[in-house]
């Protein structure tokens, strides 16, 4: 199993004891209620998620990830973890100043604020998403950000309550749970969409290479008309419960927003995975891309400037299946024409689903598809 | 649309600036800088610098690939054991 990234994995909770004192102290620290991302950002940074983050950026450590792809003590890091603030809040806090986190709830974290800075939003979308067209959803993010941006490390007091606890697993938990199933070497599967038969071969083409599997849909806020969280869950859990070997592959969530930063986030979604524990992750086509910003194959080509990442990337090309073939393939593997393939086109696969029609048992397994259909709405609709 | 190639330039010249001051001279031997000059020719690497770079990249974390033997303790372990019981993922 790969050791964290960095070296250690970070565990940034408070112990009970400490707790009492910081909830004593809060009343009298400036406080700042935190938008659902930054609250996932809070506890992946707490359980070791980000590791080998303790905290939000400074702008040493910003401007390193950007120019760089490394934080700046040269750990590889492609996505910068930034706690923005309005003027308001801004105007509330100074450097060296203890504050409390809040979620909609109540009290989430305290943060030692180490720097209080601005940066040049354009120049931020530039080097992340390498355009800074604001129909690009990682750039509009931007674009709505807090003018400054506080750095320093935090400290989790209380973990937010979350839906699909059975499936939120930490990092130091994924860990013992691979060692106690005697796995050395993890494939990771990152996912936002139900499994179509596509999926289902590339995972299980890579688990033949490896000793387990982690599917790790990304749960988060979606757009309009992406398939709702528990319909991905759930039809996973159909599609391992009748197609996977249950001592071979097991299923967890991470709460993470997507930024849609292509090449730069298929890095960050392989070091998170490593600290899960996992020794390999499946990247395919256009990985954490959207619309045509990047090329195809640009989240694969982007590892070869980390021989330090301390993950094995296995990659796909993408999959058809092939009528005469009788089974799934791809450009590599199959000489037939293009007339005997069937694409695993989202779209189409979207269009039978809204249309109540099954997809073919070609595109995807019967069990998941009637389960998706029996949905009245299984897309996210605000 | 001149002022702003202008101030582009400049922020280019900001970052250029940032990153030299985080670098630092290695000496290696001149041969073997030549060596290392004509290996990378026709490659993705742009200088000898970017090369050696790499390469010791590349070393360094080799030496800090595997997990220790113990990294968790064992109440820690039997804490997260028993939820992952709970949560059947484990018998």
């Amino acid at each position: 199993m790969p050791r964290p990234h960095g070296g250690k994995l970070i565990n940034r909770s408070l112990k009970a004891s400490e707790k009492e004192k910081i909830i004593d102290l809060a009343k009298e620290l400036p406080q700042i209620e935190l938008r659902y991302d930054l609250v996932n950002d809070v506890e992946n940074i707490a359980n070791g998620v980000f590791s080998p983050l303790e905290g939000f950026f400074n702008q040493n450590d910003l401007e390193s990830c950007l120019l760089e792809k490394r934080i700046s003590n040269d750990i590889p890091w492609t996505i910068p973890i930034i706690l923005d603030v309005s003027e308001d809040a801004s105007n509330k806090i100074q450097e060296d100043d203890e504050i409390i986190l809040r979620d909609n709830k109540g009290l989430l974290a305290v943060m030692r604020v180490e720097e209080k800075y601005n940066y040049d939003k354009q120049k931020l979308a530039q080097h992340v998403f390498s355009t800074t067209d604001t129909n690009h959803p990682g750039v509009a993010r931007v674009f709505t950000l807090g003018d400054t941006f506080i750095g320093g490390n935090i400290e989790l007091v209380n973990e937010t309550t979350r839906n699909y606890e059975n499936y939120n697993l930490k990092p130091i938990e994924t860990r013992i749970l691979f060692k106690e199933k005697g796995w050395r070497t993890v494939v990771a599967f990152q996912t936002r969409n139900p499994p179509h038969i596509g999926h289902e071969y590339v995972q299980k083409t890579a688990l033949t290479f490896v000793d387990g599997i982690l599917i790790q849909p990304v749960v988060g806020r979606k757009k309009i008309g992406d398939f709702r969280d528990d319909i991905i869950l759930a039809s996973y859990e159909e599609l391992m419960k009748h197609y996977y070997l249950k001592e071979r592959a097991v299923m967890s969530i991470l709460n993470f927003d997507m930024r849609y930063a292509g090449p730069r986030e298929a890095i960050f979604h392989a070091i998170v995975r490593k600290n899960f524990g996992c020794s390999h992750i499946i990247i395919g086509r256009d990985h954490a891309g959207v619309g045509n910003y990047y090329d195809p194959y640009a989240a694969q080509d982007i590892f070869e400037e980390f021989p330090d990442l301390g993950i094995f990337p296995i990659f796909f090309k993408s999959f058809f299946y092939c009528k005469r073939c009788g089974g799934v393939a791809n450009e590599k593997t199959c000489p037939h024409s293009e007339t005997d393939h069937i694409s695993f086109s989202g779209t189409e696969i979207r269009k039978l689903i809204c249309d109540k029609e099954l997809p073919s048992e070609e595109i995807m397994r019967p069990e998941v598809a009637k389960l998706i259909i029996c949905e009245e709405n299984p897309f996210v609709s605000e | 649309m001149e002022k702003e190639k202008e101030l582009e330039k400049m922020a280019e010249k900001a970052d250029e600036e940032k990153k030299r001051k985080k670098f630092t001279t290695v000496s290696i031997p001149t041969p073997l800088f030549h060596k290392v000059e004509e290996r990378i020719k026709d490659t993705g690497f742009t200088s000898v610098s970017s090369y050696v770079t790499y390469v010791l990249r590349e070393i360094v974390a080799e030496g800090e690939k595997e997990e220790e033997e113990h990294p968790f303790s064992d109440e820690d372990e039997e804490r997260v054991k028993e939820r992952l019981r709970r949560l059947g993922y484990l018998e």
